[in-house]
C-alpha cells in the first residue's frame, strides 16, 4: 500500500495544482484535512478546484473519505478507461498523471502500474454489482433530473461503502496472483487497443508490453473478491461513485464515449453483409417480393413459408437448444407478442438453456456461453427482429456472464446466472410494471374518459387496477388494422365490467372530444424523448395534442435506450404484407386478392412508429413520472446500473 | 304530374336508405330529378320563375330532409334555384334589350318622347353590363353623365319587366323553361365532367419523382393522378386504406391497373410515412363556405400529420361539392354513424355482456363515424374545376354558384321574385 502511494503522489499534485501536494513517504497528513471534513469537500471541490477538463474524475473522487485510496483509483482511471496514452496526452492539462506514471513505469516500477490496474479492475467489479442500490434509489434519482444532485447523493452514499472499499482493496492486493488467466473478447480488444495506442504515442515496446500486462489481469482479479462477498450491497453503493466519475463527468475518456455509442444496425440493403449473415442462418427465409423501395434497409421475408419446415426440423437442429427453438418458433408464428412477453419468454428460454449447458473441454464457461448466447440471439433475430427491451436484456445477460468470476465452479456459475435472470424478470419487468401502475393510477380521477390504443399490458393493468380501486371512469379503446389488438383488450376490459367505447383509429378526431387522458404503451423510449411504439401511437398522440388532451406514456425503464431516432423509417420492423390485403371478417373487401402478381403494387405493413417528444406530456416509468426531456438522464443512470447489474 | 312524384319518392327512398354513395352520383341524380320536375311543372302565365322555384323548392325540401348529411343534394337544389333566377333575369334583360333595340334604333334622337320602358331597358342593359365589367377609370374619375341614368333602374325596372312580360308571354313562358332545362343539362354535364377539368390541372401540381399520399378512394383523385401519369410524370403513390370501408384497396387496385407505382399502407402508418411524402391529395365529401372540408373519416388525422411535416394538403373538389353553409359543430351535426358491424362482429362480444342484469346502459359502445371535419387552416389548396383556390376564397367562389335567397331552402320563401 505504502509503496504504491508513493509513486501515485508523485503524479497527483501535478494534476490538481492545489495545495494537497505531499512528498512521497507519508501522504496521509496531506489528505487528512479532506478526510476530516468530507461534506465540505464534496460540495466545494467542484467549485474551488476547477480543473480545466475532466473535472468529474477528480471532483467526484476526491470527496470520498478514505481519500488516499479512492483518489488514486480516480486518477488511475484516466489511462485505464481509455487504455490509450496518446489520447490522454491530448487531454492536456489534467492528464499529466498518466504520462508521469508512465515515466515511473519506464523507470522500472512495473508492479506499481499493475497495481493500479488491479484497483481499477475491482472498481469495475463493484460497478457490476450495483443495481441493488440503484433500484432502491431509483424513484428519487429520476425525480431529480439534475445530474449534480444525483452525483451528490451517490457521493454521500459512498460514505457508508467507503470502508468496504478499503477492505476490498486489501483483498485485491492479496489476491492479485491469477494474472495470466484466459482473456475474454473484450479484454483482448482492450489489449490490442492499448498496444496500438502505445505504438502511436511513440514509446518503446517494453512499455506497451507493460500496459498490456496491466490490461490482461483486469477481469481475473475480480473473481476472488466477488466470490467472497457475493453480490455485496454496501460495496456496490460506493461503486456507483466510481462509475459516476466515469460516465457522469463532463468529459469522459474518449474510449468510454465511443463505447457508449450504439453500434450501427444491420442494414439489409448492404448486399455483402446480408450474404454473410445468411450463411449462418438457421432459418432460411425467402425474400419477400414487391418490396417497398423506402424500406430496403429492413428485412422483409415471405411469411409463414418457413414455419412448417422449421417445425419438422425441431429434433434435428443441433446448435439450438430446444427451449430457444420453441420460443423462436413462437415469435415467428406470432404466438408471443408484446414487448414484455417476448422478453420474458426469451429470458426464460435462456435460463433453460443455461441450466442444460455444460462447458466443453478446453473452453471457459464465460467465453463459450457468451458465444452460445450470441448464436441463440441471432436465431431469435432470424425469427423476428429483437425489440429494444430484449436487446437490453441480452446486454445485461452478457455482461453478467463475462463478469462471472473464473473461480466459480460451473454449477455455481450457472446458478448465479439463472438467479440473475430471474432477478431481471422480477425487478425490471414485473415489479416495474407494478410501480408504473401505482404511479399512473394517481392520475386517474372520477369521471375521466381514458383513451387506450392497441393493447399494452401495462395500460391494461393500470385500467384494471383503477377499476378495482373503485374509480369511476370510461375507457375508449382505439384499434387499428391489421392486428386489431384492441379487440382483445376490449374483451378483457368488458369482461371485468369496465364501461368501454370501441372505435378505429380513423375516428380519433371524432372521439377525442370527450377524452380527458390518453394512456399509451411503448416498445421503447429513445434518449431524445422519442417514443417508439406500435404503429399508430404517433397519430393518437398527435390528435390528442391537437385537442389538448394530455398523453401519458407508460414504459418500463429497461426499454429505454440511448439510441436516437427522428422518423419511423430509419429503423422499423416490417410485418406480413398479406395481412393488409385481407380484411378479416369482411368478405366484400377483396380487391387485392392476388396482389403479389402486380409488380407496381406494394403493401407496407409497418409495425412501429416514432412519436415525437413534443406530443408527450409525461412518461410514467418505474423511476417515477418524468417529462420526455428527462429520458436521457434515466438512460444514462439506468444503463450504468443495468449493464453492470 | 304523378310520374314525377313517383320518381321523387323513389329517389327519396334511396337517399334515406343511403343507397346512393358518393357526392358526384348523388348530385347528378338530383339534378336529373329536378330537371324532370321542372319539365313536368305546368307554368302559369305570370310569374313563371316563381312557380318553378316553388316547385323545385318543394321537392328540394323533401330531398334534403331525406339525407341531411349528404350536402350535395342541397347544393344542387340551390344551384337549380339559382339557375332559374339567372335565366329569368337574363330573359328579362334580353327581352327588354330586344324591345329597346327595336325602339331605340329609330328614335335615338327624340328621347324626349314618352318611352319610359325603352329608356329603362337600355338602362337595365347598361346596368347588367356594368356589373359584368369594371367601370373604366374615366367614369370613376369624371362621373360621366350618361351613367347617371343607372340610379333609377330599380324604380323603373320592375314595371318595364311587367310590361315586357305582358308583351310576349307565350313565347317567353316556353323559353324560360326551355332555357332552365338547357342550363340544367349543362350543369349535369359539368358534374359528370368536373373531374376531367380538375385532372387537367394535375401537371401543374405533380412533379417528377414525387411521393403522393391519399386516403380512401375518390374518383377525382384517381383521375387526377392518372392525368399526371399520362403526361409522363413518374411518381409514386401511398394509399392509406381508409378503414372501415377500405376504399383504399379499390383505389390501389385501380391505380395499379393504370400503371402507377402504388404502395398500400394502413391508416395507422400515415404519420410514419408522411415525412417522406411531398404532397397529400385527397377528395372531399363537401367543402363548406368557410373553407372547411367534410371529408371521409380519418382525413383530419392525415391533415394534422401533413401540417406537422409541412406537407401541402390539397383537396380536390368539383363545384357541386361547394356548400354555401357555414359549419357549426360539424363533427357531430354533419356526421353520420355507421353500423358497428363494420368494426365488430355482432356475435363476437355478446358473451362479454350480461344482458340478464338489466342495467340501464350497456358496457360496450361502438363508434363508427363516416366523416371528419378538416378545418380550413389545415388545408393548403382547393383544386376545383375552375382552378386552384385558397380556403379563404371559398366563400367568394360560392357566391358565383348560389344566390343568397336560396341559402335556407326549408323556409318558405316570402315572395318569389
Amino acid at each position: 500500500m505504502e509503496a504504491r502511494r508513493a509513486s501515485r503522489t508523485v503524479s497527483d499534485p501535478k494534476v490538481r495544482h492545489v495545495g494537497f501536494f505531499t512528498p512521497d513517504p507519508n501522504p496521509q497528513p496531506g489528505w487528512n484535512p479532506l478526510a476530516s471534513d468530507p461534506p465540505v469537500s464534496n460540495s466545494l471541490s467542484p467549485v474551488i478546484i476547477p480543473p480545466p477538463r475532466q473535472p468529474a474524475d477528480r471532483t467526484a473522487a476526491v470527496p470520498v473519505p478514505e481519500t488516499g485510496v479512492r483518489r488514486q483509483t480516480g486518477a488511475d482511471q484516466v489511462p485505464v478507461g481509455s487504455y490509450n496514452p496518446s489520447e490522454s496526452l491530448l487531454g492536456s492539462s489534467p492528464v499529466p498523471s498518466s504520462p508521469s506514471s508512465r515515466v515511473g513505469l519506464a523507470g522500472g516500477e512495473f508492479s506499481e502500474e499493475s497495481n493500479g490496474w488491479f484497483r481499477r479492475s475491482d472498481s469495475g467489479k463493484f460497478a457490476s454489482s450495483l443495481p441493488d442500490t440503484m433500484v432502491e434509489r431509483a424513484p428519487e434519482n429520476s425525480a431529480s433530473a439534475a445530474p449534480v444532485l444525483e452525483s451528490k447523493k451517490s457521493v454521500e452514499a459512498t460514505g457508508k461503502g467507503g470502508k468496504a472499499v478499503v477492505e476490498e482493496q486489501n483483498e485485491v492486493q492479496s489476491s492479485s496472483k491469477p494474472l495470466k488467466a484466459k482473456t475474454t473478447k473484450a479484454e483482448r480488444r482492450a489489449l490490442q487497443e492499448a498496444q496500438r495506442a502505445a505504438k502511436a504515442s511513440g514509446k518503446e515496446g517494453n512499455k506497451s508490453a507493460a500496459v498490456s500486462q496491466g490490461a490482461a489481469p483486469v477481469k481475473p482479479v475480480k473473481q476472488p473478491s466477488q466470490k467472497k462477498d457475493g453480490p455485496p450491497v454496501s460495496v456496490s453503493v460506493s461503486v456507483s461513485v466510481v462509475s459516476f466519475d466515469k460516465k457522469g463527468g463532463d468529459r469522459p475518456p474518449e474510449k468510454e464515449r465511443k463505447k457508449d455509442v450504439p453500434a450501427p444496425r444491420m442494414q439489409f440493403d448492404d448486399k455483402s453483409r446480408v450474404q454473410k449473415a445468411k450463411k449462418h442462418a438457421v432459418v432460411k427465409q425467402t425474400e419477400a417480393r414487391n418490396r417497398v423501395e423506402l424500406f430496403r434497409h429492413l428485412p422483409q421475408y415471405e411469411h409463414g413459408t418457413q414455419l412448417p419446415d422449421l417445425e419438422s426440423k425441431f429434433f434435428q437442429l443441433d446448435p439450438v437448444h430446444p427451449a430457444i427453438y420453441k420460443v423462436g418458433l413462437q415469435y415467428l408464428a406470432g404466438d408471443i407478442s408484446g414487448g414484455n412477453a417476448r422478453c420474458i419468454a426469451m429470458l426464460q428460454a435462456f435460463k433453460e438453456a443455461i441450466e442444460d449447458y455444460s462447458t466443453p473441454q478446453e473452453k471457459t464457461l464465460a467465453r463459450d456461453l457468451t458465444a452460445k448466447i450470441s448464436s441463440y440471439v441471432s436465431f431469435f433475430i432470424e425469427c423476428r427482429p429483437l425489440s429494444i427491451g430484449m436487446g437490453n436484456a441480452i446486454r445485461f445477460l452478457k455482461t453478467r456472464i463475462s463478469d462471472l468470476p473464473l473461480t466459480l465452479s460451473e454449477s455455481e456459475a450457472k446458478a448465479a446466472l439463472c438467479s440473475d435472470i430471474e432477478h431481471f424478470i422480477n425487478e425490471k419487468i414485473i415489479l416495474a410494471d407494478k410501480v408504473i401502475v401505482r404511479h399512473a393510477v394517481t392520475k386517474i380521477r372520477d369521471g375521466d374518459v381514458l383513451l387506450a390504443y392497441g393493447s399494452s399490458c401495462v395500460v391494461e393493468m393500470i385500467l384494471l387496477y383503477a377499476h378495482e380501486m373503485g374509480k369511476q371512469f370510461r375507457v375508449v379503446v382505439v384499434d387499428s388494422r391489421p392486428k386489431l389488438e384492441g379487440q382483445a383488450l376490449l374483451r378483457r376490459l368488458v369482461a371485468k365490467g369496465l364501461s368501454c367505447t370501441y372505435s378505429h383509429i380513423n375516428a380519433l378526431s371524432y372521439i377525442m372530444h370527450e377524452v380527458t387522458k390518453v394512456f399509451l404503451g411503448a416498445a421503447s423510449v429513445l434518449s431524445n424523448g422519442t417514443v417508439y411504439s406500435r404503429v399508430g401511437t404517433a397519430s393518437v398522440a398527435m390528435v390528442a395534442n391537437a385537442f389538448h388532451v394530455p398523453v401519458l406514456i407508460c414504459c418500463e425503464a429497461y426499454k429505454f435506450h440511448e439510441r436516437v431516432q427522428l422518423d419511423s423509417i430509419c429503423f422499423n420492423e416490417l410485418g406480413d404484407p398479406d395481412a393488409i390485403a385481407k380484411v378479416s371478417g369482411r368478405t366484400d373487401v377483396n380487391y387485392l386478392n392476388n396482389w403479389a402478381n402486380k409488380e407496381n403494387l406494394q403493401l407496407l405493413n409497418l409495425m412501429y412508429d416514432a412519436t415525437p417528444s413534443d406530443y408527450i406530456s409525461m412518461i410514467v416509468t418505474d423511476y417515477g413520472m418524468i417529462p420526455p426531456t428527462s429520458v436521457p438522464v434515466i438512460v444514462r443512470e439506468y444503463r450504468r446500473d443495468h449493464v453492470f447489474i | 304530374m304523378p310520374d314525377v312524384q313517383v320518381l321523387v319518392n323513389d329517389f327519396i327512398n334511396k337517399l334515406r336508405k343511403r343507397k346512393i354513395e358518393g357526392s358526384q352520383a348523388t348530385s347528378r341524380q338530383t339534378a336529373e330529378l329536378l330537371r324532370s320536375v321542372i319539365s313536368q311543372t305546368r307554368v302559369p302565365y305570370t310569374n313563371q320563375a316563381g312557380a318553378l322555384i316553388d316547385a323545385v323548392r318543394a321537392v328540394g325540401e323533401q330531398l334534403i330532409a331525406a339525407n341531411p348529411v349528404e350536402l350535395a343534394v342541397g347544393n344542387i337544389v340551390r344551384r337549380v334555384l339559382h339557375i332559374i333566377r339567372e335565366e329569368d333575369l337574363s330573359l328579362a334583360t334580353a327581352a327588354v334589350a330586344g324591345l329597346g333595340l327595336s325602339s331605340v334604333s329609330d328614335d335615338e334622337d327624340d328621347s324626349e318622347r314618352d318611352n319610359h320602358p325603352v329608356l329603362s331597358a337600355a338602362v337595365v342593359a347598361a346596368a347588367a353590363r356594368s356589373t359584368l365589367r369594371p367601370p373604366s377609370l374615366q367614369t370613376l374619375l369624371e362621373d360621366v353623365p350618361d351613367s347617371g341614368a343607372v340610379p333609377h333602374t330599380s324604380s323603373s325596372g320592375g314595371d318595364s319587366e311587367g310590361k315586357s312580360k305582358s308583351a310576349d308571354k307565350s313565347s317567353r313562358s316556353r323559353k324560360l323553361k326551355h332555357d332552365v332545362i338547357e342550363a340544367l343539362n349543362e350543369l349535369i354535364q359539368d358534374i359528370t365532367t368536373c373531374h376531367e377539368l380538375i385532372a387537367e390541372q394535375a401537371v401543374e401540381h405533380i412533379h417528377q419523382n414525387e411521393v403522393i399520399l391519399t386516403l380512401g378512394s375518390s374518383r377525382t383523385v384517381l383521375e387526377f393522378l392518372c392525368a399526371a401519369k399520362e403526361k409522363k410524370r413518374s411518381f409514386r403513390v401511398f394509399v392509406a386504406e381508409g378503414a372501415p370501408r377500405y376504399q383504399g384497396h379499390l383505389l390501389a387496385k385501380d391505380l395499379v391497373t393504370r400503371g402507377l407505382q402504388t404502395t398500400l399502407i394502413t391508416d395507422s402508418a400515415v404519420f410514419a410515412m408522411i415525412s417522406r411524402v411531398n404532397m397529400v391529395i385527397v377528395g372531399a365529401h363537401a367543402v363548406m363556405a368557410n373553407g372547411g372540408v367534410i371529408a371521409p373519416v380519418g382525413l383530419n388525422m392525415v391533415a394534422l400529420a401533413a401540417q406537422r411535416h409541412a406537407v401541402p394538403f390539397v383537396v380536390l373538389a368539383g363545384s357541386h361539392k361547394l356548400c354555401p353553409l357555414y359549419p357549426h359543430n360539424p363533427e357531430v351535426l354533419l356526421n353520420e354513424l355507421r353500423s358497428p358491424s363494420e368494426l365488430l362482429d355482432f356475435g363476437e362480444f355478446s358473451d362479454c355482456m350480461d344482458f340478464g342484469t338489466g342495467t340501464a346502459s350497456p358496457l360496450l359502445h361502438v363508434v363508427n363515424p363516416t366523416f371528419d371535419y378538416v378545418p380550413p387552416k389545415l388545408v393548403s389548396l382547393f383544386i376545383t374545376d375552375t382552378g386552384g383556390h385558397n380556403p379563404s376564397y371559398v366563400y367568394r367562389l360560392i357566391a358565383d354558384y348560389y344566390s343568397a335567397d336560396d341559402l335556407v331552402v326549408q323556409r318558405r320563401p316570402p315572395t318569389a321574385s
